[in-house]
């Protein structure tokens, strides 16, 4: 495709005000609290934005629409199962302990609440990962534009590294928060029409379902299986995803979604930084609007992109085929991109994709200079200086993440598979988290000892359950079953889901177990960390509409009608 | 913080807003083909816009 002289005006407006954000709030990034915590002053809406945001990079558009086209409207699981509960249990339950207690992070809580070796085993991890993970995003930029757009992977990694690196080290972490919450609106304004257009193309509402009923009789499915959500997954051979209701339920619903909203420090720092308690709480609650919506804005071009491609010749839109022969669905977004957008809206969609990039390069940097700065360099490198030598620090750690993260995106470039391996290690890191904290804001009696053991024994339970286990049709090695094979799984993704729940379980019994035999620390200390020894915050002084439990309950039924409609 | 952030958001779509309505008024209309006829450019650089102007509206009273 090409870009005509307005799609770069466009682009460039849009970097002008990304690094005129950061300039601006340079001065107002005085100590650490204003560079990490955006100074506790960040109003709910926009802490809200900026959680979701910062959630939705483009891997997440991209492969959402992937899966859309994959799968069908299965996909919006991820969304109502895989997020909704968990947003609202987070805000409701949880934030009272992450934004009340003194921690500045998620691993710091850990410290106030159980112990230096659980904090350090989280903080390590987690900086690695964030890195990491931004490698890959930027990995993923180089590849897309290079094909897109055929620029230079090069340039595009440096420039969109460089442009990072300025509004962070200007404007901390509310530069971050500002620019998440133009890229929100930039993602919206980007998508929508194309969603519109594709609709209009399809015939509307009827012709997309009649459409994804040729599609999955033609997969050899039962008709609906593209477009109800809940009705085929009795069995995993009735889907397209090979998930059975309660894999999918208990892996992604309960352990992988509360695993990632409740305890990511990524997304939570966002609700962190908001102007009080009672905002911090509404924070994921004000996310969970748009979020429910959002299966609209990023599945429906894929499932559009399937029935385009199906009846070929029409509509003259087509997916790419890989060398095996099958459909890449990848790149669903950028085709569709390029096949409905003249130029100008073309310049508004694909910097829609370059923001969502960015800002999940940006999300993850800002959450990493703060696990450094706070939970490791100020923890085992250098306690006590002044608040100035941090800030420094935090800065350092800037441009040190910035370019730990160009190094694995060429890393990603040459050993894909290393990148396959240390996300795989990462999942087995993450899965049991949940049932840590579940017992650590809930039990007293919970111990340290416990968390710490608790937590590798579920990294070492994911790992064994994936080494006795693979997806149908894979051979054993990085798909698992590199321990012997004891049970298959229909699909990969039904795997993910039960490793998740192995690991889960595993952390929670064990961390109950050692929690019954290890010394439990004195019930004054944990004020404020556990739930029945912090008093109850009182929100009835406040409007109905601002209430955390009131709008919780909005949010899941809301939710609830949206999977009954599409059932 | 002493910026409001609906500031830069609405001067932004306000000025891609008026970009794109420009471009659709004075462009060549042939390549909305692609978008089945519709003038994309026009349309959603008029709702671009008047979000922008929402936005700068709602600063301004700082509500």
């Amino acid at each position: 495709m090409k870009l005509g002289p307005i799609d770069w005006a466009i682009m460039a407006t849009y970097f002008v005000f990304v690094l005129g954000i950061g300039f601006a709030l340079r001065r107002y990034m005085k100590t650490t609290t204003d560079f990490f915590q955006s100074g506790r002053s960040i109003p709910a809406w926009v802490a809200g934005l900026a959680f979701i945001s910062a959630n939705l990079g483009a891997q997440e558009v991209m492969g959402m629409a992937a899966s859309g086209a994959k799968y069908g409207i299965m996909t919006s699981h991820f969304y109502w199962i895989g997020a909704i509960p968990a947003m609202v249990f987070l805000a409701v339950f949880m934030m009272p302990f992450y934004y009340g207690s003194r921690a500045r992070s998620v691993p710091e809580y850990l410290k106030l609440r159980f112990d230096e070796k659980t904090r350090g085993l989280n903080a390590i991890t987690f900086a690695l990962m964030t890195v990491l993970s931004s490698g890959i995003s930027m990995y993923a930029m180089g590849l897309l534009l290079n094909l897109l757009l055929g620029w230079s992977f090069d340039v595009s990694i440096w420039l969109c590294a460089l442009i990072v690196l300025l509004y962070i080290t200007m404007g901390g972490l509310t530069s971050a928060i500002y620019n998440e919450v133009l890229q929100f609106f930039m993602i919206v304004f980007g998508f929508l029409p194309l969603v519109l257009l594709g609709l209009h193309d399809v015939g509307g509402w009827a012709g997309l379902k009649t459409g994804l009923e040729h599609v999955a009789v033609s997969n050899g499915f039962a008709a609906g299986a593209w477009s109800q959500s809940w009705a085929h997954m009795g069995s995993p051979t009735d889907n397209p995803m090979g998930v059975e209701w309660f894999g999918m339920a208990m892996g992604l619903g309960f352990v992988l979604s509360f695993g990632y909203w409740c305890t990511d420090f990524l997304t939570i720092q966002r609700a962190m930084a908001s102007e009080s308690m009672s905002a911090a709480r509404r924070a994921p609650l004000i996310a969970a609007f748009p979020k429910m919506m959002f299966p609209f804005l990023v599945i429906l071009p894929g499932m559009l992109a399937i029935v385009l491609h199906q009846r070929l010749g029409a509509g003259g839109f087509s997916l790419p085929t890989k060398a095996d022969g099958t459909l890449n669905y990848d790149m669903t977004v950028p085709l569709m991109l390029s096949h409905y957008f003249p130029q100008g809206m073309l310049g508004v969609g694909i910097t829609a994709l370059i923001a969502s990039f960015m800002a999940g390069m940006a999300g993850n940097v800002t959450a990493f200079n703060t696990v450094f700065t706070y939970d490791i360099y100020q923890a085992y490198i250098r306690k006590g200086a002044p608040d100035a030598h941090y800030l420094w620090v935090g800065r350092v750690a800037t441009v040190a993440g910035i370019s730990a993260s160009v190094a694995a995106a060429y890393l990603a470039t040459h050993f894909n598979n290393i990148m396959d391996m240390l996300q795989l290690v990462f999942a087995f890191v993450n899965a049991p988290l949940f049932a840590t904290f579940l017992l650590g804001m809930f039990w007293k009696r919970t111990t340290g000892h416990a968390a710490f053991i608790g937590l590798i024994s579920g990294t070492v339970g994911a790992a064994i359950h994936h080494g006795l286990t693979l997806p149908l049709g894979s051979v054993p090695g990085i798909k698992g079953g590199w321990l012997g094979l004891t049970h298959q799984y229909t699909s990969e993704m039904a795997q993910n889901f039960w490793t998740a729940i192995w690991a889960w379980s595993t952390c929670f019994v064990v961390t109950i177990l050692v929690s019954l035999v290890t010394k439990a620390r004195a019930e004054a200390e944990l004020k404020g960390l556990v739930y029945s020894l912090t008093e109850r915050l009182k929100s009835d002084a406040e409007a109905w509409w601002r209430r955390p439990a009131v709008l919780g309950v909005i949010v899941l039924a809301l939710t609830l009608v949206l999977n009954i409609v599409f059932l | 913080m002493k910026i409001d952030i609906r500031t830069p958001v609405g001067l932004m779509f306000a000025f891609v807003g008026l970009l794109l309505v420009g471009f659709g008024l004075l462009g060549d209309p042939a390549i909305y083909e692609r978008s089945l006829g519709v003038n994309i450019n026009l349309w959603w650089g008029l709702a671009m816009a008047g979000f922008g102007a929402i936005m700068l509206w709602l600063a301004r009273r700082r509500l």
